[in-house]
């Protein structure tokens, strides 16, 4: 163990990209975590195992699915490629083409806008008093 | 590239970053909906309608023996606002330039924040119920002066808890309106926007566009803003001296809770 989530020396890294780098490391660790539960579902007999096995895989689904979303909120660029990849239909590979020309090959981060879709990223102000 | 073309126009990203930062500074203060109703989304521009969740009967089934029901949804409305803005000027931006004349910008801002305060509040015909012509409750004045505007603004939450209706409420203030409120003290000096404050236990709004005022509960589900695509500036065309821009956004309002809301006439 240690601190072998950063490549390159934690103190000379701002906060966020420590922040971005612990949820890297996440996602990765439920990643494996996934696989893991599917091997050992695969090979194993008893019933009541299996239905925990299958329980605790469920939750590292969840775990999964929130590291990322974290992640691509705080990576646009990320977030517009995935928006034109994930719950698609159709060929993965022509989506991730298209999807990767769209973000990167149309134009600069001022172009793309802050938010994915190019909007100004009001959206609600409840809360606010003014 | 998605709809919006802003990777075509003639401007740097530093320039975009002035101009999504000034149309948000200028949007953010007069959109009045966005403060007091339940927000969905964005779900994109391909978002075209809401679901309702219900049903319409079909005069006829295609063949016998089966029946039909067709689905009932809410077309999304798009609001566009064009504008055009000096290259000349943009150019000076990138150099450094700090009183950049955005003005024709900051005028479609607010235009289109008028608008969705208007669609929201008041209703577009054929495309909009808005929140004070479907309450059922009778429209009252809000009074002369600002003087009765606690009396008024009392009595509105009265009906609503009459109706069940639970707070906190807020309240959607005109122009007029809310620079009587914000300037008037009342006896002993204590701010009338304070009163009100108490009496409502939610936010006093400045809401342009607005006729009077729009008492309503905050307590959520009742009053429903679905955004499409969000606000967003788009690109039109350029020549030499200038580039046409625009500002745009499609979303669907309903109100699910009528009697949540009083409306007063100035």
């Amino acid at each position: 163990m240690g601190f072998d989530q950063y490549h390159e020396p934690p103190e000379e890294l701002p906060p966020a990209t420590r922040t971005f780098a612990r949820l890297c490391a996440s996602l990765t660790e439920e990643s494996e975590a996934l696989g893991w539960y599917e091997q050992r579902i695969a090979v194993e007999t008893d019933p009541e195992a299996l239905a925990i096995m299958r329980d605790a895989q469920g939750e590292e689904f969840k775990h999964f699915s929130m590291d990322l979303e974290f992640l691509m909120r705080r990576t646009p660029a990320w977030r517009a490629v995935a928006k034109g990849i994930l719950f698609q239909t159709g060929d993965v590979v022509e989506h991730g083409e298209e999807a990767e020309a769209a973000a990167f090959d149309g134009g600069g981060e001022g172009a793309q806008g802050g938010y994915a879709d190019g909007s100004l990223g009001i959206a609600s102000l409840r809360g606010g008093m003014r | 590239m998605n709809h919006l073309l802003r990777s075509s126009a003639p401007i740097s990203d530093a320039g975009w970053e002035l101009l999504d930062g000034e149309a948000r500074g200028r949007l953010t203060p007069a959109l009045a909906a966005r403060k007091l109703t339940d927000f969905s989304g964005p779900h994109g521009w391909d978002h075209s309608a809401t679901n309702l969740g219900r049903t319409s009967a079909l005069a006829d089934a295609p063949s016998g023996g089966v029946s039909g029901l067709q689905r009932r949804v809410l077309p999304l409305i798009e609001l566009r606002t064009d504008f055009e803005l000096s290259r000349a000027e943009l150019r000076d931006a990138d150099r450094g330039a700090d009183d950049t004349d955005l003005q024709p910008l900051d005028r479609a801002a607010h235009q289109i924040a008028v608008a969705e305060n208007v669609a929201v509040f008041h209703g577009w015909a054929g495309a909009i119920a808005g929140v004070s012509e479907s309450s059922p409750h009778e429209q009252v004045s809000i009074g002369a002066g600002p003087s009765v505007y606690p009396k008024e603004v009392a009595g509105a939450v009265e009906r609503l808890l009459c109706e069940g209706i639970t707070g906190p409420y807020g309240l959607a203030l005109g122009r007029e309106q809310y620079r009587a409120v914000v300037e008037t003290a009342e006896h002993g000096g204590y701010p009338l926007l304070d009163h009100l404050s108490q009496i409502l236990g939610g936010p006093i709004v400045w809401a342009p566009g607005v006729s009077g005022a729009v008492v309503l509960s905050l307590r959520g589900g009742d009053f429903l803003f679905e955004s499409g695509q969000d606000l967003s500036i788009g690109y039109s065309s350029h020549d030499d001296d200038v580039v046409r821009l625009y500002i745009e956004e499609s979303f669907s309002f309903r109100v699910a809770t009528p009697e949540a809301a009083v409306a007063m006439k100035p």
